[in-house]
């Protein structure tokens, strides 16, 4: 028999803590402290460490100083490294945001805030591994060394074009870098890589893969597929979520991140999770090497949530001031990933100002030089494959329909 | 998946049950030496066969499916293949198309040659985005960087009381897909050899394989017996590998009059069609529809000047229409009578009106006969 409710219903719509005008207010985050969580060992069971979905790995503190059982106690010369391919990925960033504006090309997208995820990731792993990226993993082909140029000339659609004027700006692809190609379709990448993975167990060879997806993609069916495949057939690869708090207008309490983390939902398919702070290069890497080591001693997969924030537009069609307070970013309680690591750096005495001034001006120069020679080719529109490449690499081989209408087009 | 009950009692009902006992047993082309060279397969044992075959041969080449590993399928096509090749080379999945065909898709990037199953067509939906804009295009968007050698097998098509979630017959979904490949063989000489060449494809191929047809050539009389393969020339089959081009019909009947295009289960209705109508019909089995043998279509309407298209499927938008425009652009001047189609109809597919729905021979009679009439 049908009762009467106490109260009429009411249907919940998740709304964020600050929309435009309101002062960014993040007292709702529970931060642990640096050096607080503890690193099970990495043969650990899922079950048995199901807490550390709620926490946050954090080795960086407030002073720049590492701390605690997650330090990867990385030498000198590794921490260089990885600041200045930072430090490069943000003025790449920078100079091609710019061009967008400058009507050089349709799109652009910018990873700021999120520059230690790519760059510690693409720095652990070979490029003998594959990465399944998204659109803002560009830190992972710039820490490799792949020519800043190819990029740009991907950007620019223009005759140099590694992927011959195909996809829409930064949707680059490098077997050779073990970078696979980017789709512009959300979450698709996730169970190519658990695929990817089992292929390479399968053979009994020792290449693992590692994927990305943002907050607002775990809603996506392949994700729940990849989780589900990976776990049953034990696949080595890294799953990370980049939970950058926005997907593009719509806060991470739209995918469900009010209810849980995004790092818990690692744990109803039986596989280990681990949240950490992703604008810490340091907590990033050591939680990477834990995920590898478990990848690589056939111990399966690792969910790694990356507590971050999207500094930038989603994209250069994308307007942030229409939906989130202006000043979130610079609140951030996490700070950012450059500052960061570069405090650490002079805390040990391996830095200075001078030298990190050095560094972005030598980053700056070498992204102009890069420009120049890639706009000698020329920016979209101003040069591009020869109009015959559209009908090649459909198929293996050309059928009679493309060369028929290859004909038509006269080329 | 409840379903499996109940399809499996109409099944019995319709004799489309693997009824085994009608052919010799396949055995595994890898011990093949004291074994005659052709044996009488039907279309399940011909697809096994071709499996088995090119497993043995090819180690990156792996099947798995829902179903489709110890216990070898719902339809049994890849019987013994696990306990032949071993748990990682042929093994279940679960119940996720999506991440069937995404991990199927690494898998390929990777240098493997996977031959996935999604249990019923009517299933495929799921992995619809992961086949048309990931496994169709990464060749193109990666300007050949990665490829994706993979084949996605599925059972398809009605005439045995499916109802409208084990009948339908999406083909056309797919061939609208520039880097797709979509194979569809009416046969068990055909599955082998074809299913083959998809497996050795470089790029993605969907293969429907016509359910009604698996065990006897079904000819849409379905009130009459069954008719098991063994009969059929073309269930002589090699026990080796073997390799049936893509890309090129096959004439099943010659003839003077009209050109019927048809493939799957339509074949076999088109040939009774003719047959029933007293017409001298020149039946083509397209085999592939993509890539699709044009020159083969030409040829024949030229000389008949006269074409029926039959397929299962919804009119609008199937196929049909595409070869319909085809053959209009290409044979304009030599058609002496409209170009007419016998399809499914405009409705999802009804249970209780199977054979109402199902382009039966009497249909395809009917239209054979008006385009004889038709015409200058």
């Amino acid at each position: 028999m049908k009762k009467p409710n106490t109260q009429p219903l009411s249907l919940r719509v998740p709304e964020p803590s600050g929309r435009p005008g309101d002062a960014p207010d993040f007292s709702h985050l529970k931060l642990d402290a640096p050096g607080a969580v503890e690193r099970p060992a990495v043969s650990t069971a899922p079950f048995d460490m199901r807490d550390h979905a709620f926490r946050l790995v954090r080795v960086l503190d407030d002073e720049g100083q590492a701390v605690g059982p997650w330090n990867p106690k990385l030498d000198a010369e590794t921490l260089r490294r990885g600041l200045k391919a930072m430090i490069l990925t943000r003025a790449f960033d920078d100079r091609m945001h710019r061009a967008h504006r400058q009507g050089k090309t349709s799109f652009y997208m910018k990873c700021t805030g999120e520059e230690a995820i790519a760059v510690a990731q693409g720095m652990i792993l070979s490029r003998e591994d594959m990465g399944f990226p998204t659109y803002r993993q560009q830190g992972l082909l710039i820490a490799r060394g792949y020519p800043l140029v190819d990029m740009m000339n991907q950007i620019y659609s223009n005759a140099a074009d590694p992927i011959k004027g195909r996809q829409l700006p930064i949707m680059y692809s490098s077997k050779e870098y073990g970078f696979f190609t980017i789709s512009g379709n959300l979450g698709t990448q996730y169970p190519q890589a658990v695929g990817w993975a089992m292929a390479s167990a399968v053979r009994g060879d020792d290449r693992i893969a590692i994927t990305w997806i943002g907050d607002g993609s775990t809603a996506e069916s392949d994700f729940h597929s990849a989780l589900t495949f990976a776990a049953v057939y034990r696949a080595p690869v890294i799953l990370n979520i980049v939970n950058n708090q926005w997907a593009i207008s719509s806060f991470m309490g739209i995918a469900g991140g009010l209810e849980t983390t995004f790092a818990s939902k690692a744990i109803g398919y039986g596989l280990p999770a681990l949240r950490v702070d992703g604008n810490d290069f340091l907590a990033v890497w050591a939680a990477t090497q834990w995920a590898e080591e478990r990848a690589r001693t056939n111990q399966g997969a690792t969910v790694i949530e990356l507590f971050t924030y999207r500094g930038a537009p989603h994209s250069t069609s994308d307007d942030p001031s229409r939906y989130r307070p202006g000043d979130e970013h610079e609140k951030w309680p996490l700070g950012d990933p450059i500052a960061r690591l570069k405090q650490h750096l002079i805390a040990l005495g391996e830095w200075s100002d001078e030298q990190q001034k050095a560094a972005e001006d030598e980053a700056v120069e070498q992204v102009r030089a890069a420009g120049r020679e890639s706009e000698a080719i020329g920016t979209l529109g101003q040069s591009r494959p020869s109009v015959k490449t559209m009908f090649e690499d459909v198929y293996a081989t050309e059928d009679w329909r493309l060369v028929e209408q290859r004909r038509e087009v006269g080329v | 998946m409840s379903e499996q009950h109940t399809f499996t009692k109409s099944d019995r009902r319709d004799g489309v049950e693997p009824d085994m006992a009608d052919v010799a047993r396949h055995e595994p082309a890898s011990t093949a030496d004291a074994r005659p060279a052709v044996q009488p397969m039907n279309m399940i044992q011909a697809l096994n066969s071709a499996l088995d075959a090119k497993m043995a041969e090819d180690p990156t080449v792996l099947s798995f499916g829902e179903d489709a590993g110890y216990f070898g399928g719902v339809f049994r096509v890849t019987d013994q293949l696990q306990q032949k090749h071993g748990l990682t080379r042929s093994f279940d999945a679960p119940i996720s198309e999506t991440g069937i065909v995404g991990a199927a898709i690494g898998m390929a990037t990777y240098g493997l040659r996977p031959c996935v199953e999604i249990q019923f067509a009517d299933y495929i939906y799921p992995a619809y985005d992961q086949i048309v804009s990931e496994a169709a295009k990464i060749r193109y968007r990666s300007a050949g960087g990665f490829t994706v050698p993979l084949t996605i097998r599925s059972p398809y098509g009605g005439g045995i009381f499916g109802g409208q979630t084990h009948s339908q017959s999406p083909e056309s979904l797919f061939t609208h897909i520039a880097g797709l490949k979509v194979v569809i063989p009416s046969n068990p000489y055909d599955a082998k050899g074809l299913l083959t060449a998809s497996i050795e494809d470089d790029d993605p191929v969907v293969f429907f394989e016509p359910k009604r047809l698996y065990n006897g050539p079904f000819d849409g009389w379905h009130e009459k017996p069954v008719s098991p393969w063994k009969a059929q020339a073309l269930a002589q089959v090699p026990t080796g590998k073997y390799v049936e081009p893509l890309g090129k019909a096959r004439v099943m009947k010659e003839g003077a009059d009209v050109t019927v295009l048809a493939w799957g289960t339509m074949v076999w209705v088109s040939l009774a069609g003719a047959e029933h109508a007293g017409v001298d019909a020149e039946v083509i089995d397209l085999r592939s529809l993509v890539p699709l043998d044009i020159e083969a279509i030409e040829a024949s309407v030229k000389k008949t000047g006269r074409c029926v298209i039959v397929h299962e499927a919804p009119k609008t938008s199937g196929y049909g229409a595409e070869l319909s425009a085809l053959v209009q652009e290409r044979c304009f001047y030599h058609l002496e009578a409209p170009i007419a189609r016998v399809t499914g109809w405009d409705t999802p597919y009804p249970h209780a009106f199977e054979w109402e729905y199902f382009p039966g021979p009497e249909r395809v009679a009917e239209a054979l006969k008006a385009t004889m009439k038709g015409g200058r």
